[in-house]
């Protein structure tokens, strides 16, 4: 049990707090998830992670979805229609971070585009805030004072400088400059081989 | 405009997306689309192979469509067509359609595992990137078995460009979490710890995300980088703001990586080498230091690095749970923050404090903000940081400010928000139980409850205060007395009517003395409300009625007229209906002594763990609850296997200390005292004692034994208890009034039992014979008693 700390404490937390229903004539009473949402979600969240990211714009139009957890077509639709519902209604003094389901939605508003990240409960709140704003500014060197239309006309490069910053859900490089100068060499690429 | 003028213009596409956006109507936008879908399949089809450039741009617009929400169901061979095309723009939507349009075709997986082979193994570094992102991008089953072993070579090979490194580590991690057995633990395991030491710190923040996650799984092999992750992490958080470059984020000095290493540093306890461990503490000294130090920017963005990092230390503190004076700062920061005026920072506070007051050293100093936190919970305009009040408020609850914080609760539910009734509710009841030193304020409590929020009291907590009362004899002559006078409001809550109905059903005589309360009063009370509910309620009052009919002899006739009326015996309810007919009968043919022993008074409930926490549980998902008070005390494992149970109100004793003989029989357990932990041999003899009206308290060994147990009533051989060490199994035989049991004990673990021991204890009227014991112990027993066939 010394090591493992992590795992032992929350196993044992789980393990005291098995019940029976101590009324006559009840069986055991276990702690089933049995809950759609619960289902769907329980296997993905055995270690802290990013599960997607969304934007959207104030009309509740999808403009990027990265997706770090495989779900179906169906799931994704559902889950995109009730997100963007939930964080459209959430007013200007509120706090950025919304408990759904068993996840955190961490969002904020750029002009007219909503980000929205989905992380699990352990996971650190705030620094999801800033690799929110940290895209936003890559974005916007990119390509020079950034707005909606820039990625609606070019989603498939908002993919490419996404995928130079976060990878499978965790930030791969944090200075703004290597993942510009990455994406730039690839864009010299097409230069050379036309 | 980007500094490189993006030569690949695609002009087709950004037509076609600007047809879609003029579109005036949701009809119009499906006509254009499958006007290009039909353009787009003849392309396809079409006799002329089609040029790179063409086919890319058909790609990604069939990904723009896909994109928009409709379904596609051709273009992924073209895709995979661009993937050997060595035009790097090509290649790029090539993978991109392939990653957001998942294809589980099996000849499809085939080729784009070929090509992305191609690019691995070729030696451009950026065509590495596009094959290893796709792959984490994708991460399905297949991609592992084709390249979870090749990649961490790639990982750790000497000649690999960082940029691949970074790839390839978060690579490796997605594999890792969706396919966790085809990634080999192997020798570059070792190498990967060495990476925490790279020069490039964008391969540091990689790596440990991926060693992060492995030492979840595997601690001891990754246990090494804890010394090199105390070392980065102290030499970040020293740095000045210019010796990081680029990785300084508006002053603060590499915020991810800090929180990563913290992270990190979380899957572990704190640092045996006192080197290390004092390190450590003077990292997390300095953090904390630098927050209470004047910002260096205005900028939003400074203070939420800086705070995101003070937020790790400070869980990571929290985790390691021994270093007083961190603990007691950490706590006095996030004092400082319940009164921030942001509202993120508040809420983060709120939630933080909630873990630091489980932790022993910390939860006097959480309870100094009590006055704070109830404020928060009346200003506060957002919900969700209300919400973490309350849980906050749970969480510092001890015997010395329930009454206090039940009371806000109260308060606070009576505006609360629909969705976390049930949750405030539930938790309310477990506080009213556990800090009741009074149970008649523990009675007043659950009735408000009902009052406020009745229809959000479920089954668990109102059966919970009936089974205290019926144990507390002091309680019993409140309870009645409370309710009765609850009943009597003009609309009181169905819950309330059953919890009344069956108190007064067992207790109204303690108050029928009182004219006020007098029988006829109770009873007209209880069935003027008797239409109103629902069946289940109405079945309670039936019982209820009989049980007038036992307690005040004097109103039998009129009972007796309403269980007679038409709307009982005929009522369309079966169990209505045979309630009423039955407990009509019986009314009549009864004698007063039959009736008195048939309806006794409910005899106290055995002592078990409340089900109420397991449904708050059940709410919350695991790991989320925070432990009152128990976790303080519990420090170690405990060998029995056994589950904790949660202080009732007669104190159970805690389970032995391992030091103690595994099987340490105690005497039988008797009623209503103190259960001591109890063995194989009391359970079994149990079985043939006297009638004991009371099922045997004693259930120290948990639900498992319990069930095992109980299997024995229609069989003769099988487990009787499990843990990690010890397995007891049973094999017994009878013939008319002899019986013969077989106990055999079987060692679990890899060691020799020491000084084992075992003894069968069992009551005088048995006559027992034991062996020596050896491996299996031999009981013979006689049994004298006619009585125990009829167990």
């Amino acid at each position: 049990m010394s090591v493992g700390h992590v795992a032992a404490r929350r196993k044992w937390v789980q393990s005291s707090i098995v019940e029976r229903s101590w009324s006559r004539g009840k069986g055991l009473c276990l702690l089933t998830a049995n809950h759609f949402e619960k289902k769907l979600y329980a296997s993905l969240r055995f270690l802290p992670q990013m599960q997607f990211m969304l934007l959207f714009s104030r009309q509740g139009k999808l403009r990027l979805q990265k997706w770090y957890v495989p779900l179906s077509d169906k799931e994704k639709k559902k889950v995109t229609r009730e997100l963007v519902q939930m964080v459209l209604a959430r007013k200007p003094k509120m706090c950025s971070f919304l408990e759904w389901r068993d996840l955190k939605i961490i969002y904020k508003r750029y002009a007219s585009l909503y980000f929205c990240c989905a992380i699990e409960d352990q996971d650190n709140e705030l620094i999801t805030l800033e690799i929110i704003h940290r895209y936003v500014e890559l974005l916007d060197k990119y390509f020079g004072s950034v707005c909606e239309l820039d990625i609606i006309f070019n989603f498939e490069k908002a993919y490419f400088i996404l995928d130079e910053f976060l990878l499978g859900g965790e930030a791969q490089e944090t200075s703004k400059k290597n993942v510009l100068k990455a994406i730039e060499q690839a864009d010299l690429l097409q230069e050379v081989h036309p | 405009m980007p500094a490189v003028s993006k030569g690949d213009g695609m002009r087709g596409l950004a037509v076609f997306i600007s047809d879609i956006r003029n579109c005036k109507s949701k009809e119009a936008e499906i006509k254009r689309i499958n006007k290009e879908l039909a353009n787009i399949r003849s392309k396809f089809k079409g006799d002329k192979a089609l040029d790179g450039y063409s086919k890319k741009k058909y790609v990604c617009k069939l990904l723009f469509i896909f994109l928009l929400g409709h379904d596609i169901d051709f273009g992924h061979m073209e895709a995979v067509n661009l993937l050997s095309s060595n035009k790097y723009t090509e290649k790029q939507i090539g993978y991109l359609f392939i990653s957001v349009l998942v294809n589980s075709n099996s000849d499809l997986i085939r080729l784009i595992n070929n090509a992305i082979k191609n690019d691995l193994s070729s030696r451009n570094p950026t065509f590495m990137n596009l094959s290893l992102h796709c792959i984490a991008n994708v991460g399905s089953r297949e991609m592992a078995e084709a390249f979870a072993a090749e990649i961490p070579h790639i990982l750790v090979a000497g000649d690999t460009m960082d940029s691949v490194k970074q790839s390839a580590a978060l690579c490796l991690l997605r594999l890792y979490r969706t396919s966790p057995d085809l990634v080999p633990v192997g020798e570059w395991t070792s190498r990967v710890v060495h990476l925490l030491n790279d020069q490039h710190l964008g391969v540091v923040t990689a790596a440990t995300s991926l060693i992060t996650t492995l030492a979840q799984k595997n601690p001891d092999e990754f246990k090494t980088s804890v010394s090199l992750a105390v070392a980065r992490l102290s030499r970040i958080v020293t740095s000045a703001s210019t010796d990081l470059q680029d990785y300084t984020y508006y002053f603060v000095p590499a915020p991810w990586l800090s929180v990563k290493l913290l992270r990190l540093l979380q899957c572990y306890p704190p640092p045996e080498d006192a080197a290390i461990r004092g390190r450590l503490t003077e990292c997390l000294e300095t953090i904390l230091n630098k927050a209470q130090e004047p910002p260096k920017s205005k900028k939003i963005q400074h203070s939420n690095s800086k705070n995101a990092v003070l937020f790790e230390a400070i869980s990571l503190i929290i985790h390691h749970d021994s270093e007083p004076t961190l603990l007691v700062r950490a706590c006095n920061q996030l004092g400082q923050f319940l009164q921030h005026r942001e509202t993120n920072l508040r809420y983060l506070a709120l939630e933080s404090m909630c873990t630091l007051a489980s932790s022993e050293f910390s939860h006097e100093a959480v309870k100094t903000h009590i006055e704070t936190v109830i404020n928060a919970l009346k200003t506060e305009r957002d919900v969700s940081v209300r919400q973490r009040a309350v849980d906050l408020l749970y969480a510092m609850c001890d015997r010395s400010n329930a009454q206090q914080i039940v009371a806000e609760m109260l308060n606070y539910l009576e505006t609360a928000d629909y969705s976390i009734r049930e949750e405030i509710v539930l938790k309310v009841a477990i506080l009213a139980e556990k800090y009741a030193v009074d149970y008649t304020w523990y009675v007043d409590t659950i009735l408000n409850l009902i009052r406020i929020a009745g229809d959000y009291v479920s089954e668990e907590v109102w059966y919970r205060v009936i089974q205290i009362v019926i144990n507390r004899d002091d309680v019993q002559g409140y309870a009645a007395k409370t309710v009765f006078e609850a009943l009597q409001a003009p609309a009181c809550h169905e819950n309330l009517l059953k919890v009344g109905g069956y108190i007064l059903g067992e207790f109204g005589n303690l108050i029928a003395g009182d004219p006020r309360s007098s029988p006829l009063i109770q009873f007209n009370l209880l069935h003027s409300k008797f239409h109103l509910c629902s069946v289940p309620t109405r079945a309670l009052l039936l019982s209820t009625y009989i049980k007038f009919i036992n307690l005040f002899p004097e109103i039998k006739t009129t009972i007796q007229d309403v269980l007679r009326s038409d709307s009982q015996m005929k009522n369309a309810d079966v169990e209505l209906q045979q309630r009423a007919v039955e407990y009509l009968r019986l009314s009549c043919i009864a004698s007063t002594d039959i009736l008195a022993t048939v309806l006794e008074e409910m005899p106290p409930f055995p002592e078990r763990e409340s089900s109420i926490l397991a449904k708050l549980k059940k709410k919350k998902g695991p790991g989320k609850l925070p432990d009152i008070e128990d976790s303080r005390k519990e420090k170690h494992a405990n060998i029995n296997g056994g589950t904790e149970p949660v202080n009732t109100t007669t104190n159970v004793k805690a389970a032995p200390p391992p030091s103690s003989d595994l099987l340490s029989l105690g005497s039988p357990a008797t009623q209503n005292s103190a259960p001591p932990p109890a063995t194989a041999g009391s359970l079994l003899v149990d079985v043939f004692s006297e009638n004991n009206s009371t099922p045997t308290p004693g259930a120290q060994l948990g639900p498992v034994a319990d069930e095992n147990f109980s299997r024995f009533v229609c069989k003769n051989n099988g487990v009787l208890f499990e843990n990690q060490l010890l397995q007891i199994g049973l094999k017994s035989e009878f013939r008319q009034n002899l019986g013969r049991m077989y106990v055999f004990y079987g060692n679990k673990t890899s060691t020799q039992f020491l000084n084992f021991s075992t003894s069968v204890v069992c009551q005088d009227t048995l006559k027992a014979h034991i062996l020596p014991p050896k491996y299996r112990q031999l009981l013979g027993v006689s049994c004298s008693i006619a009585s125990w066939s009829t167990v």
